[in-house]
């Protein structure tokens, strides 16, 4: 610093004598400057840098390192959680605003221990190992922020899991001196085991303000729908034993009674239904001859005879889940692990993540009144349900249940659901295992429709330089009432197409397109040209298609408007001697596959080909110059689930005099590649989507004995 | 000088700026604070405690699986609730008499309605509503078997200001002798409260009875108790119900504007709020927020600077033109939660944009609304248009997709509206016996699904695919025989033993329905799969063709007449595409509606024609389903006319499939036409036409619409009369003559 205030104090002195190398010099001092700023600017931050990392080395201590916080005795108590509360009077929306992303920043307070005046902690636990866990989970997510001002969700870290731990006034003080407490706006917090005795409420008895409650074991009068989050009782056996996956199917037992705090009236209830229905029930209890402790909680007995829990809870189809002084069991949890149906006896009870989950698919939930009516309830629910149930149930625990981050992280993307609502999870994915997700279909198109014919169909004609051709077949479906335009696409870049005087005089606008690459894909581009939903994806040799087979195949579409609806068909066949895949040309008595040299589709099919094919798929068929009609047809069955439909008998589409169906070329190295290319896809998309029919579509009359004049389509079939 | 001039200054200013850094402590760790801003990416998670092993249980295990229990009887328990939650904390479990609907299933569902009173005026609206129950299959004229009642007074308007408010209805509903503090009651209303705050209050002490209201706020909605409804208007129809507008998917999926509103501005008063900035997001291109100030009478005492303009713009679009052109409409509050404007935009097609915070939605408790509209906030009015533009393309399909499925399964008709109340009540008494989310939210919707036949999604035809399973490889031949048995040639014994011959056949079920006792086992034919028959002839009906017999264990039935004259690979050959069309029915012989505009009547066919809406079920595959739905979905009225009538059994099926699917049947290939029986047989004389003639008519009229849909196509064997040779084909006997 000195040096520079030196040089530009006696700047000014020494320009009259420099005056023509004035400017280099100043130059030469405004860059010391410059340096100057630079070094000392790299001094201070420097150590900071260092500081701050000083800190995160600390942050890997112990948590009885964690500031001490002391409560003085007047700190101001939250007012007792607002039942009216909704997330638009109580939550602050400004906070989350508008997110590309559509996710929730969430901000955890740094870990303290609260002690009162006399320097008592406030929880007789402190920070317990589930707490723990689930903040690391929600640190680690995408949904954690370390900047409070962007947070829009606050997460205490002040445990209050159980409440037996908490003293519950001092609690509710520490939790009004959280710097951003602000009447609890926003704040969330996690309980499981709620109220105490003797009346056992539903709900954490700490006064919270407005803060969200994520609680297991709301009853539907504290529960305040579309605020709260219910969850599920944590049980710490899941994290202990391992429960092997079961296939579903029948059991040893039917009906598993393994709580051992049960009320007598209802085990009583229990014992009369043992009575009347024998060996289907096994009704455990407490094994009184053992010690207390860790061993007597994984033991169950039943006439002195010993089972081990929760293994044994996999031998039984349904395993009753009943209330207890509080409405949520830490059993459920183990029960789904188990892969047995729970049946659920907790009147009133809101059932974990029951805002999106549906428990009538996992679980049997019955009236606690209705408990000595069980085994009939139960009894006349289907097998094949019951199956699907145990799956169910397992997948459940999977998901949701098995850890703390499962039910943290659910948790949150809940809330997040209800502030981005356009963005939600769907019901089939919350609700769908894995094994269904993977081989159900969610059709684009789903809603059954039959479009009106009018606006008719676009044609599209893929073409190089076979002009005559061309021409030919332009004249044939102008022919076609229902055409509404015809669009060509010139694949050809040395070539320019021919002049418009040139080309046939059709009554429909006719449009051509020139690429930039010779490409396969460029047939099912989604041209903005094409205003119709159905495109006639057709080859430039196609020229004898008649006019009746191409109106017939319109009115085919509208009836099958989400399918491939072509006339060549081909077929797909497992090759044993090779083991794989085949492709068939010959004329089977099956279908899986229609080429698109000549079909009709929904030009939606064209966005999902050119900006939704999976793998490499597009790139691989544009360098391969082959099998863009194939991987449609995957494209469309995977989407569907669907088969295509074939239309007329018609076998030779090309030139009339060829006596052999001709196909774009019969010889062995076509049909090869082919076969490679159905391989390739089959691998892609990770499963083979093609359906194999064995029909076809005609019209109603085709072939009947019946004037041909009076017939709709007559002229069809001929060849 | 003027160079000199210039780096001078220029020096000094990198003196105060280095002065400041070295001084300026607070700059210097903004600066800081700036440069280190972009570590905010990198997360600072939470602290990986060393001694996080030793961190205690939440709870101990035996504090979680020994849960003290109360001393407190459960039973007791219970009673005690039903005196606390009561009123504005009823739930079924404390208000609802359950004792009352004991008999299970349908049969225990009776709702009974007050008679109206002398003097009474009833609306429209309420008028509609009192008849879908009357109409209804739970209604009961005897109070003492209901287990839901419903009032005769009109209660759908109770603003006092209006003149269809009844008074005094205190008084009245308690002289009531079943009242008994409106237990098992279902009270509708459409308006409540009034100017200016219009609240949730309906004017009377509704007690324990359960409300199906619309404009529902969240607040004062009894979860699992009450039933949120749609706003309607008076013109909603009774029955069946427009279409929604959507004829086709558009690709892409946008249309000329994005998203529009035209109503009411609300210069004071509830409600204001929203109404008066719907303006801001107005851009007059694909941003059409339209309001006006001009209505109710006094509206200039309070306009202001906007309005004059406001209006002028306001008159420059057309409200329909706009629903029929836009992606999304906005449906904001008006005075009350709930507005018109939602059902209309549902039926558009519009994908509605909500406004109104507190809402519960229309039958919230089964349907997913999130996947239909899109849910804004009121306090976030501005950045709507931003989210609106960001839907991609994907979901605005899905999103206008669904809006059609749902006002089609549940909101296009009266009718509708009502039974959907009745059954959410329904699942919640019966709830074991209940549809799960994914049969309310999926085609065909819930009033299709009944759960009574099965709670197992793949009992029904229409979830295959969402379940990702396919139908069974197998089918029941179910035969109607009427004529007594007496030669061994009759048609009867070679249909036997075509039909089990199939390898797809698992059993043959005969349905004696001849006034002869059936004949002793030895005189059937010997056959590979197990014969049932059962004997029905004291009650000789029609339509127990289609009784749901429990010997059926298939999914597929191949119902057969008697004189069906098939050929086995006939039947391989329809039941392999049944496989594909599991939902629809899969038959033979053909037959067509038609609109006859100079009767203005419905017209039936069973000539040749190019197109046909029925196969006749006289031979044709279908799902089992659909056999427990012709016996407990249609109403008693219709199927005693079929019964009445001998006719038309076959041609209800039909209306009763395409209602459900929307779709046509599917005819397939047949070798010989179909000879519809002998001359003695009872459809040779004309009178049998005439009567299904009337039977259409009169089946549409029940539906409240024309569920037949046409098809132009007929379902072949790939190789069906192909010239290659007869060697390769697979079924051959399809083409000898």
């Amino acid at each position: 610093m000195y040096a520079t205030g030196k040089y530009s104090s006696r700047g000014p002195a020494l320009i009259p004598r420099m005056k023509t190398k004035h400017r280099i010099y100043y130059i030469a001092l405004f860059s010391v400057v410059l340096l100057g700023l630079i070094a000392t600017g790299m001094f201070q931050f420097w150590p900071h840098s260092i500081e701050s990392s000083a800190e995160w080395t600390l942050e890997k201590g112990s948590v009885h390192d964690a500031p001490l916080i002391r409560l003085p005795a007047s700190s101001p108590i939250p007012e007792r959680g607002d039942l009216s509360c909704r997330m638009h009077t109580c939550f602050d929306v400004y906070r989350c605003g508008y997110n590309p992303k559509n996710k929730i920043k969430v901000y955890i307070y740094a870990l303290q221990r609260f002690v009162d005046e006399f320097g008592v902690p406030i929880s007789s636990t402190g920070l317990s190992r589930e707490y723990n866990d689930l903040l690391s989970a929600i640190s680690d997510s995408d949904f954690y922020t370390d900047d409070v001002t962007r947070a829009c969700l606050f997460i205490p870290s002040i445990d209050v899991l159980n409440q037996n731990s908490l003293r519950i006034r001092e609690t509710a003080q520490a939790l009004a001196m959280l710097p951003r407490w602000d009447k609890g706006m926003n704040h969330l917090l996690f309980n499981m085991l709620p109220g105490g005795p003797p009346d056992y409420n539903t709900a954490l008895d700490v006064p919270r303000d407005r803060a969200l409650l994520a609680g297991g074991g709301f009853s539907t009068w504290t529960y305040r729908q579309g605020y709260d989050v219910s969850i599920p009782v944590y049980s710490p056996l899941s994290a202990d034993v391992v429960l092997p996956e079961r296939q579903p199917g029948p059991r040893h037992y039917f009906i598993l009674s393994s709580q051992t705090a049960i009320h007598r009236e209802y085990r009583a209830e229990l014992e009369r239904l043992k009575e009347e229905n024998g060996e289907a029930l096994l009704l455990l209890d407490k094994c009184s001859n053992l010690s207390q402790g860790a061993a007597s909680a994984r033991k169950r007995c039943y006439k002195g005879q010993v089972y081990d829990y929760p293994q044994i809870l996999q031998e039984s189809s349904f395993c009753v889940v009943l209330r207890g002084a509080r409405l949520g069991q830490a059993a459920l949890s183990d029960v789904l692990q188990a892969g047995c149906v729970p049946v659920i006896l907790a009147d009133s009870y809101i059932l974990p993540f029951s805002e999106v989950l549906d428990w009538k698919r996992a679980s049997v939930v019955i009236p606690e009144e209705k408990l000595s009516e069980m085994y009939t309830i139960l009894k006349s629910i289907p097998h094949r349900q019951v199956e699907e149930m145990q799956r169910q149930a397992r997948w459940f625990w999977e998901a949701y249940f098995s850890s703390m981050k499962a039910i943290g992280l659910t948790t949150l993307q809940i809330i997040n659901d209800r502030i981005y609502p356009y963005a939600a999870r769907t019901y089939e994915q919350w609700n769908n295992p894995p094994v269904v997700k993977w081989s159900s279909v969610n059709s684009p198109l789903f809603l059954p429709l039959i479009p009106p014919r009018a606006p008719g169909f676009t044609a599209v004609v893929l073409t190089y330089d076979r002009i005559e051709s061309l021409f030919r077949v332009i004249t044939e479906i102008s022919k076609v009432p229902s055409l509404a335009k015809l669009l060509i696409v010139w694949n050809n870049q040395n070539k320019s197409p021919p002049e418009e005087s040139l080309w046939p005089k059709v009554g429909v606008p006719l449009k051509v397109v020139r690429t930039k690459e010779n490409k396969l894909s460029n047939r099912f581009f989604p041209y903005d040209e094409i205003e119709t939903e159905s495109v006639l994806a057709i080859d430039d040799d196609i020229i004898m298609l008649t006019s009746d087979e191409l109106q017939f195949g319109y009115e085919v579409w509208r009836e099958f408007p989400d399918r491939l609806v072509g006339y060549p068909g081909r077929l797909h066949l497992w090759d044993h001697e090779m083991g794989k895949w085949k492709y068939e040309s010959e004329w089977t008595n099956e279908v899986s596959m229609v080429l698109t040299g000549a079909a009709f589709y929904h030009k939606y099919f064209n966005y999902l080909y050119t900006y939704k094919m999976p793998g490499d798929i597009k790139n691989w068929v544009d360098a391969h110059m082959n099998c863009e009609d194939i991987a449609m047809n995957f494209l469309v069955a995977n989407i569907t689930g669907k088969a295509p439909i074939k239309v007329t008998p018609r076998k030779k589409f090309k030139c009339p005099e060829c006596t052999a169906i001709d196909g774009l070329s019969l010889d062995q190295t076509h049909m090869v590649e082919r076969s490679e290319c159905i391989n390739k896809f089959a691998s892609v998309f990770g499963t083979m989507p093609l359906k194999v029919v064995e029909h076809r579509a005609d019209p109603v009359l085709y072939k009947d004995d019946f004037p041909e004049k009076l017939k709709s389509f007559p002229n069809i079939g001929s060849l | 000088m003027q160079a000199r001039k210039k780096y001078v200054l220029l020096g000094l200013c990198a003196c105060c700026w280095l002065v400041l850094f070295y001084c300026g402590g607070g700059v210097q760790l903004r600066l800081l604070r700036l440069l280190t801003h972009h570590r905010s990416d990198v997360l600072r998670p939470w602290p990986n405690w060393t001694d996080r092993a030793y961190l205690p249980r939440y709870a101990h295990l035996d504090e979680l699986q020994t849960d003290p229990g109360s001393a407190e009887s459960p039973r007791q328990r219970r009673q005690a609730w039903s005196t606390v939650y009561r009123d504005s904390r009823c739930r079924m479990d404390t208000c609802f008499d359950f004792s009352r609907c004991r008999r299970r299933g349908r049969e225990g569902f009776r709702v009974y309605i007050y008679p109206a009173e002398k003097g009474d005026r009833v609306s429209e609206s309420y008028r509609k509503i009192l008849t879908s129950i009357a109409e209804s299959r739970y209604y009961t004229p005897d109070p003492r078997e209901a287990c839901l009642f419903v009032l005769g007074i009109d209660t759908l308007d109770r603003d006092q200001l209006s003149g269809q408010f009844v008074p005094n209805m205190d008084e009245r509903i308690r002289s009531f002798p079943s009242w008994n503090d409106g237990r098992n009651h279902l009270i509708f209303n459409l308006y409540s409260g009034t100017w200016p705050n219009y609240t949730e209050d309906l004017g009377f002490n509704v007690g324990q009875a359960i409300l199906a209201k619309a404009s529902l706020n969240t607040e004062h909605f009894r979860p699992g108790f009450d039933v949120s409804i749609p706003l309607f208007s008076r013109d909603h129809p009774q029955k069946g119900g427009e279409r929604g507008w959507l004829l086709r998917n558009t690709t892409p999926p946008r249309r000329k504007y994005l998203l529009m509103f035209k109503g009411k501005r609300y210069l004071t008063g509830i409600g204001s709020d929203t109404r008066n900035a719907l303006h801001h997001i107005h851009n007059g291109k694909d941003i059409v927020s339209l309001t006006t100030c001009r209505h109710g009478k006094d509206w200039e005492k309070h306009k202001d600077a906007r309005c004059d303009h406001d209006n002028l713009e306001y008159e420059r679009f057309d409200y329909q033109e706009l629903l029929h052109n836009s992606t999304f409409c906005l449906v904001p509050r008006g005075r009350r939660l709930g507005s018109f404007r939602f059902l209309e935009s549902l039926q558009a097609a519009c994908i509605p944009v909500l406004l109104s915070n507190g809402w519960e939605l229309p039958f919230s408790d089964v349907i997913q609304w999130n996947q239909a509209v899109i849910e804004g906030d009121e306090r976030l009015l501005l950045q709507v248009p931003s989210t609106v533009r960001a839907v991609p393309n994907k979901r605005v399909l899905q999103l206008r997709q669904r809006t059609q499925m749902l006002w089609d399964a549940y909101f296009s008709s009266v009718d509708k509206i009502v039974l959907t109340t009745l059954e959410i009540i329904k699942d919640r008494v019966f709830s074991h016996v209940s549809r799960n989310r994914y049969m309310w939210n999926s085609l065909p919707g819930g009033l299709l699904v009944l759960p009574e036949f099965s709670t197992h999604l793949a009992h029904f035809p229409f979830y295959y695919l969402g379940l990702g399973v396919s139908p069974g490889h197998e089918f029941t031949a179910v035969i109607h025989a009427v004529s007594p048995l007496v030669s061994q040639s009759q048609p009867i014994m070679k249909l036997l033993q075509v039909v089990s011959r199939s390898k797809y056949c698992s059993q043959i079920i005969i349905l004696w329905n001849s006034e002869k006792p059936p004949p002793s086992r030895s005189k059937w034919p010997p056959m590979p799969v197990p014969l049932v028959v059962t004997d029905s002839r004291r009650k000789v009906r029609t339509t127990s063709r289609f009784l749901p017999h429990v010997a059926i264990e298939t999914e597929a039935v191949l119902s057969l007449d008697e004189d069906t004259v098939l050929l086995t690979s006939e039947v391989n050959f329809a039941f392999l595409v049944w496989r594909s069309f599991p939902d629809r029915i899969v038959g033979y012989p053909p037959r067509s509606h038609f609109w006859d505009p100079l009767k203005h009547a419905w017209g039936y066919t069973s000539k040749w024609t190019n197109e046909y809406s029925i196969v006749l079920t006289g031979a044709a595959f279908y799902h089992r389903y659909y056999n427990f739905l012709f016996s407990h979905y249609l109403p008693q009225s219709l199927r005693t006319l079929v019964d009445r009538t001998s006719n038309c059994e076959d041609i209800l099926m039909n209306f009763l499939v395409s209602a459900a699917t929307h779709l046509p049947p599917v005819k397939v290939a047949q070798r010989k036409q179909y000879k519809e029986g002998t001359k003695s047989a009872p459809w040779a004389n004309p009178e049998h036409f005439t009567q299904r003639q009337e039977c259409v008519n009169t089946f549409a009229s029940w539906f409240g619409y024309m569920p037949l849909v046409h098809s132009q196509l007929r379902l072949d064997p790939v190789l069906f009369k192909d010239q290659v040779s007869v060697l390769r084909k697979k079924y051959k006997d399809l083409e000898r003559a």
